[in-house]
């Protein structure tokens, strides 16, 4: 059971989220590369580790969240707006550690 | 691979014991004289400096991939390289469902050819595979599903799969357990594949491995790939844990690890790593006699040989690469279990688990070559990778053979997603959440 700490509802359990995929990919300009667009659509650098990932919290505050995870322990040590991104400018949230 | 050059004569290949033949008169003398004329059904080998083929992962596909370029194609210069104890991964994870019951003709046809090699698996392996056609039986719950399993069934009919309707008292007749008047769910009727059925799944890697061992292949177990060289666009062996291995061409069947091994190659793959669990009762007196998928919701079941309750649900929906799943699914499984077949309530799971699986883009496999020439993937199976192993390993072996796909899965390429050749059975595009 993966618990979510939302930045805006606090601590939830997962069956309140909705997973939206790779929040690594990202869209390429209009006038970019069929190429570009191909690995925009199907391209997925699938880790096994850390990964940058949407969720959804359709049971709470229905605001969309970037979640940074680890796949193979499940551990989540950084969720933010979508605009921000896991770096200095916008620190990690405090979140309670959980066993794997 | 008619155009790769061997660079170097293989070594002299090492001692090779053989299991001898299994038949009903090997059984009895050995039980008349202490079963001590058995022995070992493959030779653990080590691993040589070069081979023509190298398959990393020894799980269903690898297996079948060396076993049919041995046998079909004359080719024994070939390792299966596998990081733990052979068949141990999804080969041993799944529930053991063969069916060829899909949508689109491509599929149809792919899967068909899979069950005509289900079919003679056991003799063409001499090895008990226990396959067991029993049936898969689909449900439907509303007139619209009815509309869409009657024109599935006519489509498998056109491609000459067999395919029946049944009326709701012929599904009673069949599984008496089913609820048919649930109140929210009520069953209206059923798609049955009198030809699906279940197979001994271990048996399967076991089978496969004796063929190619005794063929002439090397099976290397504890033999983890942690790189892949390659020189001027094309690959030239495998950096292992028991060192560097040469090979003309390098084979993939690693599904659920496909991206971590693709990457090792410098390529990104249309691929997302989920977890799909599964469960098993204790052993009951025969019960279900069929394979039962439940419409209004995303269940199958069938009772093993042992008498365990097999069955399983959807992915939990998130990249993973736990081999263990978590408890909403679980609860989402057990619901569909107890709406579909009320006497379930009562009984004792005995074991849950998880597998994690290559996710594609489309939700159909991969057998191709890459970018990166002499490097051929065998991936992107889903939850449907187990039914596939025969064809997977024909068709893998026939790439690797001949430079060119088998024309029953040439529509599985990677380029078809740049090309915008999706084979997207269930029409839900490159979401593998939804899939």
């Amino acid at each position: 059971m993966l618990r979510i700490p939302c930045p805006w509802c606090g601590t939830r359990d997962e069956v309140e989220f909705h997973y939206r995929g790779d929040a690594s990919v990202s869209r390429p300009a209009a006038e970019g590369t069929p190429e570009e667009f191909t690995r925009y659509v199907y391209g997925r650098e699938n880790p096994l580790g850390w990964h940058l990932e949407w969720w959804l919290h359709v049971g709470g505050c229905r605001r969309l969240l970037k979640v940074e995870r680890h796949t193979l322990s499940h551990e989540i040590r950084w969720v933010g707006a979508p605009d921000q991104h896991p770096s200095a400018e916008s620190p990690p949230q405090p979140v309670p550690q959980r066993a794997p | 691979m008619p155009s790769t050059p061997r660079s170097s004569a293989p070594a002299s290949p090492p001692e090779r014991t053989s299991s001898g033949r299994y038949s009903l008169w090997r059984l009895l003398r050995e039980g008349l004289t202490g079963q001590r004329g058995w022995s070992p059904a493959w030779t653990k080998a080590a691993p040589r400096a070069r081979y023509r083929v190298v398959v990393v992962g020894g799980g269903g596909h690898g297996l079948a991939t060396a076993y049919y370029l041995a046998t079909v194609h004359g080719i024994t210069d070939v390792a299966v390289l596998e990081r733990g104890p052979l068949g141990l991964g999804n080969v041993a994870r799944n529930t053991t469902i063969i069916r060829s019951n899909y949508f689109l003709p491509d599929n149809v046809r792919f899967y068909e050819f899979s069950l005509k090699l289900w079919e003679g698996l056991e003799r063409t392996l001499n090895f008990n595979a226990m396959v067991s056609q029993r049936g898969t039986l689909n449900l439907f719950h509303t007139e619209a599903q009815r509309d869409l399993f009657t024109r599935r069934a006519n489509l498998m009919r056109l491609e000459g799969v067999d395919a029946e309707a049944l009326s709701c008292e012929a599904v009673k007749e069949l599984v008496p357990l089913v609820d048919l008047d649930n109140g929210r769910y009520p069953v209206l009727g059923g798609f049955l594949q009198p030809r699906g059925g279940t197979v001994r799944h271990d048996a399967v890697a076991w089978g496969y491995a004796r063929g190619a061992s005794e063929a002439g292949v090397d099976i290397v177990e504890h033999c983890a790939v942690t790189g892949i060289r390659h020189a001027g666009g094309r690959v030239t062996g495998v950096e292992t844990a028991r060192g560097f291995i040469g090979a003309d061409v390098v084979c993939l069947a690693v599904a659920g690890y496909s991206s971590e091994l693709a990457r090792l190659a410098g390529l990104e793959l249309p691929i997302e790593t989920h977890v799909l669990q599964a469960f098993v009762t204790e052993g009951l007196k025969p019960v279900l006699d069929v394979v039962l998928t439940y419409g209004a919701g995303h269940f199958y079941i069938s009772q093993s040989d042992k008498g365990g309750l097999v069955f399983g649900g959807a992915i939990d929906g998130y990249n993973t690469y736990g081999q263990r799943g978590t408890l909403p699914m679980v609860e989402e499984v057990a619901a569909a279990a107890v709406t579909l077949l009320p006497a379930l309530a009562r009984v004792k799971v005995l074991r849950q688990w998880g597998g994690v699986m290559d996710m594609s883009m489309d939700g159909s496999p991969i057998i191709s070559k890459t970018p990166l020439e002499g490097l051929i993937l065998n991936g992107g199976w889903c939850y449907g990778g187990f039914k596939a192993i025969p064809a997977g390993g024909f068709t893998t072996a026939h790439l690797i053979a001949h430079g060119t796909p088998h024309p029953v899965a040439a529509h599985f390429d990677l380029g078809r997603f740049a090309a915008g050749r999706t084979v997207d059975e269930r029409g839900v595009g490159p979401y593998p959440y939804l899939h």
